[in-house]
């Protein structure tokens, strides 16, 4: 490993000395008593279009997904752009979907959308399956957003031997659980300002400086083997690589806002009108990560993979290791310094909401429900201080003690199964038509055959989907939630004609201000 | 579908024919085949990414206007 860059080291440092203060002071922003669930875990949902911006931003634009999208780009090439489109079709998602939910759970003080559910449908065991679904999905991307942390710590020159080595993170970590455990989503959202700020700046400078070295875009993508410029043209009888990218592009995009952490960012707004200009305003960092991806064929055109000084680092952090390497390949150590503590920071945000959003949903979907049914307000809001800390703890054990391939693994896993829960949040913001019963076993038909194909495609996320002659490579998540879908439509007039009950706790003028 | 249209405060209880403009995005980004060129480029960008990139700018804008013409 090359020396420690103690320019880079100082200044990262130092801005991660100031978020930490930041976090601990957001407590007494916008003060409430974070005795109260809502108040520490929805930060009272006082939140304005300026503030949910960052904070939604700061959430759903993660440490990894700076890391991981570049580094698709710079092994696989044009496949890795799919997060562009992915991007451009939430944001109607967004606008259609969201601000129903917000002005649902606001009504009803639902914090999570467990809550919405067992409102909505009447029925525990499937406000169950969705906050298992919830926790489960969200667990390994906490763990992966340490993975960002561990590239960065890691370019800098810091390491070990042994857990001397995970000493940085491990102190990391405990900051993170300190403030959040203070501050509830305050932190986060303050913070979150102070990240996007730094990846902006990061984001612009290396898109303007790296193309001047290199004497243009033309240049750049001349070095570009041209197997990685564009998508492979599909052969006869299949949709090819053209299917996979449409696919995983309408997929991701109806997954995103039902993990238990956007839809945290999302309840936090103070209003429905402040998630629907969300909705126009966001595309800001759509665009910001179209950029982001390019940087993965200025890692390309620089050839910094067969540069001596950075075998190190590919060996050990593979492809991750593209970005920081670029980063200090181009720019200067106090710049690197900026940048890695972007992503350092970047990695906290989204790992302190995610780790809030599992809390709310365990303390109010599993402990609520099942264990203890009346628990004072100041009881309920500890439970959930007590179970964030227990979240993050969990995923620092996993990224130190488990092979991190296995955290991929399960993050992909992870977008199959909460798509699932498409039907019952997504579409029962609009609906209450589908039985109860019959969302549940299409929920589990769709998590169970989706994990198989997941496992029968060689543990990844792509399944090729064989009909009549045709093959349709496609995103498993999507195709098994259509499959989901259609199972919800045909049984709910089975279990209707059996006489269901319907439980309805909302009004459908609940659903709009 | 059991959500009466009211429309007791205007437009956001009920469908809008301006939500139709959102199609226009999906179509553009799901149509993989009708972007997946190199020319024309734009200061030396494969049409590729300068084109998707365009369409994050164009689905923000469509965005904006079916805020602004659905909005009470």
């Amino acid at each position: 490993m090359q020396e420690v860059n103690w320019i880079a080291l100082i200044i990262f440092i130092l801005l991660f000395a100031f978020i930490t203060v930041l976090g601990f002071i957001a407590a007494h922003w916008r003060k409430g008593d974070l005795d109260l669930l809502h108040e520490w875990g929805l930060g009272g949902r006082r939140f304005g279009t300026v503030i949910t911006w960052f904070l939604i931003g700061g959430d759903l634009y993660t440490a990894y997904t700076f890391i991981a999208v570049p580094a698709l780009a710079f092994g696989a090439g044009a496949i890795a752009f799919f997060a562009v489109p992915y991007t451009i079709m939430i944001y109607p998602i967004l606008f259609l979907v969201f601000p129903r939910l917000w002005h649902v759970c606001h009504k009803h003080q639902y914090i999570t959308a467990a809550d919405f559910v067992r409102g909505r449908f009447g029925n525990r065991w499937l406000a169950l399956a969705v906050t298992i679904t919830g926790i489960v999905a969200t667990m390994p991307y906490i763990a992966l957003q340490l993975v960002g942390l561990q590239v960065v710590i890691g370019a800098m020159g810091v390491s070990g031997s042994g857990y001397a080595g995970d000493l940085p993170l491990v102190i990391a970590f405990i900051i993170l659980a300190a403030f959040t455990y203070t501050s509830g989503l305050r932190a986060p959202a303050s913070i979150a300002i102070v990240k996007d700020i730094l990846i902006y700046i990061t984001a612009f400078a290396v898109v303007i400086v790296v193309p001047i070295q290199l004497g243009g875009f033309g240049n750049i993508f001349a070095k570009v083997p041209p197997a990685k410029l564009l998508l492979a043209v599909p052969g006869p009888n299949t949709t090819g690589a053209y299917g996979v990218y449409a696919t995983l592009a309408l997929g991701s995009a109806l997954a995103l806002f039902l993990y238990p952490h956007s839809i945290t960012g999302i309840l936090a707004a103070s209003s429905g009108h402040a998630v629907r200009r969300n909705a126009a305003l966001l595309p800001g960092y759509s665009f910001m990560l179209g950029l982001l991806a390019l940087v993965g064929f200025f890692a390309i055109a620089t050839g910094v993979g067969g540069l001596p000084e950075f075998v190190d680092g590919f060996k050990q952090f593979g492809n991750n290791f593209a970005v920081p390497a670029l980063f200090l390949h181009t720019f200067p150590s106090w710049f690197v310094g900026i940048a890695f503590a972007a992503i350092g920071i970047g990695a906290l945000v989204p790992a302190a909401i995610m780790s809030i959003a599992a809390a709310n949903l365990y303390t109010r979907n599993i402990h609520r429900e099942f264990i203890n049914r009346n628990p004072t307000d100041k009881q309920e809001s500890q439970m959930a201080k007590w179970v964030s800390l227990i979240v993050k703890f969990g995923a620092l054990a996993f990224i130190l003690f488990v092979p991190q391939q296995y955290a991929i693994y399960l993050q992909l896993l992870g977008g199959i199964w909460i798509i699932q829960t498409v039907p019952s949040v997504m579409l029962g913001t609009y609906t209450r038509w589908f039985n109860d019963w019959a969302l549940l076993i299409g929920w589990a038909v769709g998590i169970v055959l989706g994990t198989w194909m997941f496992v029968a495609a060689n543990l990844t996320p792509n399944f090729p989907l064989a009909i009549g002659g045709y093959t349709f490579p496609g995103y498993t998540a999507l195709y098994t939630v259509i499959l989901n879908l259609v199972i919800t439509i045909v049984l709910t007039p089975v279990f209707n004609a059996m006489g269901a009950k319907r439980l309805d706790a909302t009004v459908a003028a609940d659903y709009y201000a | 579908m059991d959500q009466p249209n009211t429309g007791r405060h205007g437009t956001r209880s009920t469908w809008s024919w301006w939500y139709l403009l959102f199609v226009i995005q999906f179509v553009a980004s799901l149509w993989v085949s009708s972007y997946n060129r190199v020319d024309p480029t734009w200061i030396g960008i494969p049409f590729f990414y300068w084109y998707q990139m365009l369409w994050v700018i164009i689905g923000a804008i469509l965005t904006a206007i079916v805020y602004f013409a659905t909005d009470e």
